[in-house]
């Protein structure tokens, strides 16, 4: 299939492969980290580390919409989804997210009216063909999808609806960089950065990365050959002591970003002072809420939700997975209490979790691929 | 402010899923550390399944692997546990076909009706009955749309049962079909598929010998739902079942797959794709007769239904206690199919067939066994798609065609389409 089968070629990885293992200085220890939890589920749906050399680590970030809302988020949702005038729509992802009353699933199997829809834009069809009902769109993800929440309330201002609101999850991918940069924890040696976003935000928000904190960025397409393709050019900019950021990515990721989609977010959301992560805390100007001017269409204001903080449950540490700190199986309750069909954190629900796609894909000892070294060694 | 109390904020089974896990820790750190029901590769000094036990592995990496293995070890174990419904209430994850489905079987229908004819939970029973031996089987259909190109809940019906009775090795032979109908159908669909149904009874050979009509109250049901029941004939000398996969045999399709899980999401036309694909639905009866009668080392069939081949594959694995490794470019799958796969972020191998089988043959008789596949019209596009193997045992994995290798694990419930 064309666009797809060219980024999957074997051979041009074996090659890839060898260049990667060449550029590594014996005895040292990298550590790079695929923000995007996109990249985590291609990094294991393809069996993509089985081509790296042991002494490569790929530390999961935070990039998985879904991991990071905390459980209080959750329960807010379930509040105004437990309103008999309201019909509460999200993404599939958001479906098995555990708040503390339990999940979407759980809330619609008790007879809560909770839909799933693929685009915002759903939400505003079910809004015109229900005007007895109050159409809930319950907003997640980075920049990524924050534009297609933007255009939906341009067009339900526009159209006049009175019975459409968005519950906005939106957050921001680099303050939260900012807090792993700021992070004790973790040492990292460079960033496969998120091409999605990307293609929002462009390439300038990373230069602080490469220039104040001295770590290189490679911005990332999202098929194995674009992974393994960042990951040589990171350990190209290693060997030769560089920090910059480069666009790897460059058939989508315009190096300005979209403006169009950012013009967009900036007529009808606005960044909040603070807004609560899961696992990492709160983290000022991380998120995004409706702006005044788009009032009328705020879940939040017309509604009113509880806002209580909830603590996760003790022995989840999807804060430590999430961070980079933990691998998924170093958690104490990974695949035993907490699994797909149960999860207990939100790393173990997306398919971008780190912990899902671990548990799905990853989940057995590698025998890693020598033919990288061997490759290497011929002359 | 009426939610989340701190601390105790969390729901029942997640209390519950983590007592259960202290307890079961707790018994490890008490008894010796691989239990009786411990049957994994990971307790066989021959297999070297642990890195760290690998002389090739560098040093310093020994102790994260080791320590990974024992992880790996664990959840082996916990997954061999005794499957338990956490939730309170039926989800729409309970009919998927994945975990959620199996757990429920085991859990609460098992449970209750636990017999020697049940317990191997294969396509259909088999029943002595007086000097015949008898396959019998039932399913229901609850399909959305009732109409889609290539069928209607009719004939997917029909071939359905009809499927299940012949890739336990059965020659069809009856079928029973009980209406469920909603207040307000209209005559002329029910028309439709009733046509549809004698229609697909005729090509798979079967009657429809006796039925039942309910009708309920408007918005009680959707439309129509069908359930029908069969029997067929059974060789007494023919034994069919997943059990019975051993190292060194051979897994085949029947043919491209994810047709109709494909064709139905697109007709529901809430995702505003178009493309030219139809259900697979078909009666089997035909080319598994023709491949029993070519092919001696038959030892399994399934049609991969609800879960798709990945499901069946698993199935494969646990019930036989055995590996299977699929070769991800050798599984035949249409463009469309895998477009629309693609831009949905499902796989393929997890999406419905109503008119694929997958067999698991003797490896000496696999070529025998493609040849007489291909021979059938339905399977003029079959692949030998992997093997089974001794290690690791109760696991499916996958070569992809970039290289590596990944797990393919039972899906929990529907697949949810990436949103980013």
């Amino acid at each position: 299939m064309r666009f797809v089968d060219e980024f999957r070629d074997a051979d041009k990885a074996h090659a890839l492969a060898a260049r990667i293992a060449a550029l590594c200085e014996p005895g040292r220890q990298y550590k790079l980290m695929e923000v995007c939890g996109g990249h985590t589920h291609t990094i294991y749906k393809h069996g993509l580390e089985d081509y790296l050399p042991e002494s490569i680590t790929l530390v999961h970030g935070p990039g998985c919409p879904v991991c990071v809302i905390p459980m209080g988020r959750v329960d807010d949702a379930m509040h105004l989804a437990s309103r008999p005038d309201v019909i509460m729509t999200s993404f599939g992802d958001m479906m098995r997210v555990p708040g503390s009353n339990g999940s979407f699933f759980d809330a619609k199997a008790r007879g809560t009216d909770i839909r799933m829809v693929y685009s915002p834009l759903d939400s505003l069809k079910l809004a015109r063909a229900n005007p007895d009902k109050r159409v809930v769109f319950m907003a997640i993800g980075f920049e990524t999808t924050a534009p297609s929440t933007a255009m939906t309330l341009l067009r339900a201002k526009a159209e006049g609806l009175s019975n459409f609101s968005v519950f906005c999850n939106h957050v921001t991918i680099i303050p939260a960089i900012k807090a792993i940069l700021d992070s004790p924890d973790l040492r990292l040696d460079g960033f496969i950065g998120p091409g999605h976003v990307s293609t929002v935000i462009g390439c300038r928000p990373y230069e602080f990365i490469a220039a104040d904190h001295g770590k290189p960025v490679v911005v990332a397409g999202f098929e194995p050959l674009d992974i393994l393709q960042s990951i040589y050019m990171l350990m190209q900019q290693l060997a030769e002591g560089r920090s910059e950021v480069e666009n790897q990515y460059s058939r989508v990721v315009p190096w300005d970003g979209n403006l169009v989609a950012l013009r967009a977010i900036g007529e009808t959301m606005e960044l909040r002072p603070y807004f609560e992560w899961r696992g990492l805390g709160f983290i000022s100007h991380s998120a995004l809420r409706v702006r005044e001017s788009y009032a009328d269409f705020d879940a939040e204001l017309l509604f009113g939700v509880p806002g209580v903080r909830v603590a996760d449950p003790k022995a989840c540490q999807c804060g430590e997975v999430l961070k980079g700190v933990l691998k998924p199986w170093e958690c104490k309750v990974f695949g035993t209490a907490c699994t797909p069909e149960t999860p207990i954190g939100t790393c173990m629900v997306s398919p971008e979790g780190a912990c899902a796609a671990y548990y799905n894909y990853g989940r057995m000892t590698r025998q890693r691929v020598p033919q990288a070294i061997e490759l290497s060694s011929r002359p | 402010m009426t939610t989340g109390q701190a601390e105790q904020g969390a729901t029942g089974w997640i209390a519950d899923a983590l007592r259960e896990h202290q307890d079961a820790e707790r018994h490890e750190r008490g008894a010796h550390p691989t239990g009786h029901d411990h049957n994994s590769a990971g307790s066989d000094p021959t297999t070297p399944r642990s890195a760290g036990s690998d002389p090739t592995t560098p040093p310093h990496r020994r102790p994260v692997a080791d320590r990974e293995q024992q992880v790996l070890d664990r959840i082996d174990r916990a997954r061999r546990r005794r499957p338990k419904v956490r939730e309170e209430r039926i989800t729409m994850s309970h009919g998927a076909g994945g975990k959620a489905t199996q757990t429920l079987i085991e859990a609460i229908f098992l449970d209750a009706f636990r017999n020697p004819l049940l317990e191997p939970l294969e396509d259909s029973a088999r029943l002595e009955v007086g000097a015949a031996t008898v396959a019998l089987t039932t399913d229901s259909f609850v399909v959305s749309p009732l109409f889609f190109p290539g069928g209607n809940i009719g004939d997917l019906a029909v071939n359905g049962t009809v499927n299940d009775l012949a890739v336990s090795g059965a020659v069809p032979l009856y079928l029973t079909a009980g209406f469920i109908l909603e207040e307000g159908f209209g005559v002329a669909d029910l028309t439709k598929i009733t046509e549809s149904m004698r229609d697909a009874a005729a090509a798979a050979g079967v009657r429809v010998v006796t039925g039942d009509t309910k009708v309920v109250e408007r918005g009680k049901a959707d439309g129509c739902y069908i359930n029908t029941a069969g029997v067929g004939l059974l060789d007494p000398s023919v034994s069919l079942g997943v059990a019975e996969a051993r190292p060194g045999d051979a897994v085949l399709v029947s043919g491209p797959i994810g047709d109709h899980g494909v064709t139905i999401m697109l007709a529901r036309g809430e995702l505003d794709i178009e493309a030219d694909v139809r259900s697979d639905t078909a009666s089997l009866a035909g080319m598994v007769a023709a491949l029993l009668a070519a092919v001696p080392g038959v030892r399994a069939l399934r049609d991969a239904t609800r879960g798709g081949v990945a499901t069946i594959l698993n199935e494969i694995a646990k019930a036989a206690d055995v590996g299977v490794v699929v070769a991800e470019e050798a599984i035949p799958v249409r463009t469309e199919v895998r477009g629309a796969a693609e831009l949905l972020g499902i796989d393929p191998m997890y999406v419905a067939c109503e008119g694929r089988l997958v067999a698991v043959v003797a490896g000496d008789q696999a070529d025998h066994a493609l040849a007489a596949l291909r021979a059938h019209p339905l399977g003029e596009q079959a692949a030998i798609i992997g093997e089974v193997t001794a290690d690791p045992p109760g696991l499916v994995t996958l070569k992809t065609v970039f290289g590596g290798t990944r797990i393919v694990d039972l899906l929990v419930g529907d697949p949810l389409p990436r949103i980013c």
